[in-house]
């Protein structure tokens, strides 16, 4: 009976003239997360073809890197991912520090795995609560913000600022912990965990919120890869990457002896390190859903690394050490360095001609490239699914055009 | 990545496409010819053991001392440079591209330099080449749809070239 109706309803639609119409979403749409303006060519609900309008918020900030010295370009950095700050801090820091060949302490390593997973953990939080409300639910947003601003608390005491931290910097940190600062963190952890299941309740297994995202934009692996997608995109396509194992030495030395599986489904199934809710049955792999599950997984697995960055940080009895010169000489040449940022993998590439001015500096943008690939996603989709498409990339526009 | 061997299976595979090397720095690079630059990706990509799938970046380089003071001390003559990123999922391993072009095409000011574009070979490089004709200046034969990206359609002039100047005035707003 049911199979008839629906038969029906096409036919009915298909009797419907309807013409091809320009739809414009954005700058200002509320669902494009700050300032995107996608411009969709559509016929009735069904959208033919879809174009993101970029450069909105594009401030030259490569421009600028070429008259700063390299630490003092760490601020423009900050206002790239405006939400995951300190991972942009360290992406330019160890980018110079390679061409430098410099190590940081061994405390200042872990100090620094402990401070840019928590700041993963606040980015995939506004990633949910924001995809929450593409999707027109607000509470999750709300049930988002309240442990986020714990986070910025945390941030703040630890360098004065909630959002632009500019704390890792070039050879080290600008400061060390404040006193009783890692009890105060480990409370906080104590008391987020539980937060999850409710997080899984109001949208993982939501059955609303699963009827919006599985089975929508699926994203193949060969796609996601020929666009240069990375991050929680490509991993949600089932594709075995993460740089904090994978990546170069300089990067991947900071998590040397740390546990943890990077958040991929292998052979079907996703890490059993911790209890998670089940895939649902109409979910795809490479769907909005998966990519939204991925950062899910992320966040308790950013915990897990916190954790065990703090037992490894207060062991560390060496001093910290301190940053190098604000106009350190850089030696001639080129590095490239890619770091695995809550959005993505986010490169930097330093050219120096042998002064402490940078020659050239560039930023290669996670969400650049993973938005690149949202026309291919929504073509042919229905014009409600485009938000929950781009929302499950996870763009931020201060990254995408900095 | 590192390796002789690979370079000289390139070398046979597309003849004088490899015009430089250095393999023992930081990040290994190979300077790619212009005219053989679609040919070698194409290559890397299909057809090599390591398969390059990956474009992760484009960069140009404008490379021009604008001070006159300096500009007799520096060892080369202006140039653009064109630095291409790749990474293999497979290898999970990197290697870098240099192109070297000239900064306007027959050296006439304004005539912006050509170089094939890699698009048909990864997608992705669709908004990075974009990105740098609109900032840098060089035009991408080929591309499917070569427009600015990032600054609006009608501005004036590629930021990011050394002797860059913001005009003084856009639509009625002040510059400078």
């Amino acid at each position: 009976m049911s199979q008839i109706l629906d038969e029906d309803q096409r036919i009915i639609e298909f009797d419907v003239r309807t013409d091809e119409m320009l739809v414009n979403m954005g700058p200002q749409h509320p669902s494009t997360h700050g300032v995107l303006r996608l411009v969709l060519r559509t016929d009735g609900e069904i959208v033919s073809e879809m174009e993101p309008h970029i450069g909105y918020l594009h401030r030259c900030a490569e421009k600028i890197g070429e008259n700063l010295t390299a630490r003092q370009w760490i601020p423009y950095t900050d206002r790239m991912d405006y939400l995951a700050a300190m991972n942009m801090n360290l992406g330019w820091a160890l980018t110079v520090e390679k061409l430098l060949r410099y190590q940081v302490s061994e405390k200042a390593r872990h100090l620094r795995v402990l401070i840019t997973e928590l700041n993963r953990i606040a980015s995939h939080l506004v990633g949910m609560g924001a995809y929450g409300l593409d999707l027109g639910t607000f509470s999750p947003f709300l049930y988002a913000f309240r442990e986020r601003e714990k986070l910025l608390d945390l941030f703040e005491e630890v360098c004065g600022a909630r959002l632009t931290y500019s704390y890792i910097t070039v050879g080290g940190m600008t400061a060390d912990l404040p006193p009783g600062w890692l009890q105060r963190c480990e409370a906080f952890l104590d008391q987020f965990e539980p937060v999850i299941r409710e997080y899984h309740t109001l949208l993982t297994t939501n059955a609303i919120f699963v009827k919006r995202t599985a089975n929508i934009g699926v994203l193949s692996p060969e796609m996601a890869i020929d666009y240069g997608c990375t991050g929680p995109v490509l991993r949600g396509s089932g594709v075995d990457i993460d740089l904090r194992r994978d990546g170069e030495s300089i990067y991947t030395a900071m998590y040397d002896g740390y546990a943890f599986e990077v958040a991929v489904m292998k052979d079907g199934h996703y890490p059993r390190d911790h209890e998670y809710p089940a895939v649902p049955r109409d979910a795809v792999l490479g769907d909005c859903w998966h990519r939204f599950f991925v950062r899910m997984l992320e966040v308790v697995q950013s915990m897990d690394l916190v954790r065990q960055s703090i037992d490894r940080y207060s062991q560390c009895k060496g001093p910290l050490g301190e940053p190098l010169k604000l106009a350190e000489k850089l030696p001639a040449g080129d590095a490239y360095l890619e770091t695995e940022c809550p959005k993505g993998q986010m490169g930097f590439y330093l050219v120096s001609d042998g002064t402490s001015i940078p020659w050239r500096v560039r930023a290669r943008s996670s969400a650049f490239s993973n938005l690149a690939v949202s026309p291919e996603l929504c073509r042919g989709c229905l014009i409600a699914d485009v938000p929950a498409v781009v929302g499950s990339l996870d763009v931020v526009m201060g990254e995408i055009d900095r | 990545m590192r390796g002789t061997d690979f370079v000289s299976e390139l070398e046979a595979a597309v003849e004088g496409a490899v015009i430089g090397r250095e393999l023992e720095t930081l990040d290994p690079w190979l300077a790619i010819s212009p005219e053989k630059l679609l040919e070698t990706c194409r290559w890397l990509k299909e057809s090599c053991e390591v398969r390059f799938d990956g474009l992760q970046c484009i960069t140009a380089i404008d490379w021009l001392e604008t001070d006159p003071k300096k500009a007799s001390k520096v060892e080369w003559e202006p140039h653009t440079e064109l630095v291409y990123h790749l990474w293999s999922t497979k290898a999970r391993a990197s290697l870098v591209l240099k192109v070297k072009l000239p900064r306007w095409k027959d050296d006439q000011p304004g005539q912006l330099p050509e170089v094939s574009s890699v698009e048909g070979v990864w997608r992705g490089a669709d908004w990075h080449e974009r990105e740098v004709f609109d900032l840098s200046g060089i035009r991408f034969l080929g591309h499917p749809d070569l427009r600015r990206i990032l600054c609006p359609e009608d501005w004036d002039g590629y930021p990011l070239r050394k002797d860059y100047e913001m005009p003084l005035e856009y639509h009625g707003m002040r510059g400078r």
